[in-house]
């Protein structure tokens, strides 16, 4: 593989993620608990579909031969997604959407504040871009970790079971394949074992003083870089895709 | 939830050197969180460098029935108008 098609690779794993994540959150408008939060929340899924596609765009003029953002977006099985499973699990209830999107911010503040160092002068610009969404998303998914986990005894229930529920997801974050190796080497991507301490104190010191326990269960799941997905990520797919599916190459 | 919710009034100041303007309210938790979705719902689109959000029930208004005793007696006041006065040769503007 040429330089180029590793680093395109790489940043599909980064767009994959903030699509596919961007596109659960999107599933709450309309749905929300309240007005103001269905706006919030919409506000933080397009943050990450327009962070998508900025990745996407980098990814197409890395790739060439004609593709774009929509090739990748709208053209791949979900064999071909490689983001972390982590993203892609149903949204489930609040709570668990809550929880997910706080483990997965307090991954990405410290992901994108390295990613700013990047050698490679465009992930470098997207991560400065994302890194000031993220500042905000963490600070409501702290916010909202305290009020239901320290609210009422179903809250924090609930908050408990989605914590249950994702924590075995997370080991995923800090995973490095061969391909994540030799990029680091050359200083282009980052290298997650690095922040897992920083993503380990953020999370148990809000879990803590939301009076809510730390997982402590071992299993873990991973395979969303390679392709493997849960079959949840299918059922997306056909609806994120469907017009481009039935009516390919529709513009409006 | 929308059961502990307040009614925050919400306050923009669009630039430097501008004053706060209502631009509307909102429900929240507690005032962080009104805060935020100020943030959310009302500048959306960059129209504000700094916002104020302030519980309504904290807001003290005058009332209808108070119209006749607070502004009825100032109709026959002009002189409390600039335009009441004359300028002066050489003042263009007051």
């Amino acid at each position: 593989m040429s330089d180029n098609a590793h680093i395109a690779k790489y940043v599909l794993r980064l767009a994959d993620d903030a699509l596919v994540l961007g596109h659960r959150l999107s599933e709450w408008t309309s749905r929300a608990p309240f007005l103001e939060e269905d706006l919030a929340l919409t506000n933080v899924a397009l943050d990450f579909v327009g962070r998508a596609r900025m990745y996407y765009q980098y990814a197409a003029e890395l790739t060439g031969g004609g593709a774009t953002e929509d090739t990748f977006a709208y053209t791949r099985d979900a064999r071909e997604f490689s983001n972390l499973l982590l993203c892609e699990l149903p949204r489930g209830d609040f709570a668990f959407s809550v929880v997910r999107q706080f483990l997965y911010d307090a991954f990405a503040l410290p992901f994108l504040r390295e990613l700013k160092g990047s050698s490679d002068q465009r992930l470098a610009g997207i991560a400065a871009k994302a890194e000031k969404e993220s500042t905000y998303h963490l600070r409501r998914g702290k916010e909202w970790v305290l009020r239901l986990g320290d609210g009422t005894t179903e809250s924090h229930q609930r908050m408990r079971q989605a914590l249950d529920e994702l924590w075995g997801y997370t080991h995923e974050l800090f995973e490095v394949d061969a391909l994540e190796e030799a990029l680091i080497a050359e200083g282009i991507a980052v290298d997650p074992r690095t922040i897992r301490d920083e993503w380990q104190q953020t999370v148990t010191s809000v879990l803590i003083q939301a009076t809510l326990p730390v997982p402590e269960s071992s299993w873990s799941v991973q395979g969303g870089r390679t392709g493997y997905h849960t079959e949840s990520l299918g059922y997306l797919l056909a609806e994120l895709q469907f017009m481009q599916r039935a009516y390919p190459g529709l513009r409006w | 939830m929308s059961d502990h919710l307040q009614l925050y009034e919400v306050f923009i100041r669009s630039r430097r050197g501008l004053d706060h303007k209502h631009v509307g309210s909102l429900h929240a938790d507690d005032p962080e969180q009104a805060l935020e979705y100020a943030r959310d719902v009302y500048t959306r689109r960059g129209e504000g460098v700094s916002i104020w959000v302030v519980a309504s029930r904290d807001i003290t208004a005058s009332q209808e029935s108070d119209c006749e005793s607070f502004y009825d007696p100032l109709d026959d006041k002009p002189y409390r108008h600039a335009a009441m006065y004359e300028l002066p040769e050489g003042v263009d503007s007051l």
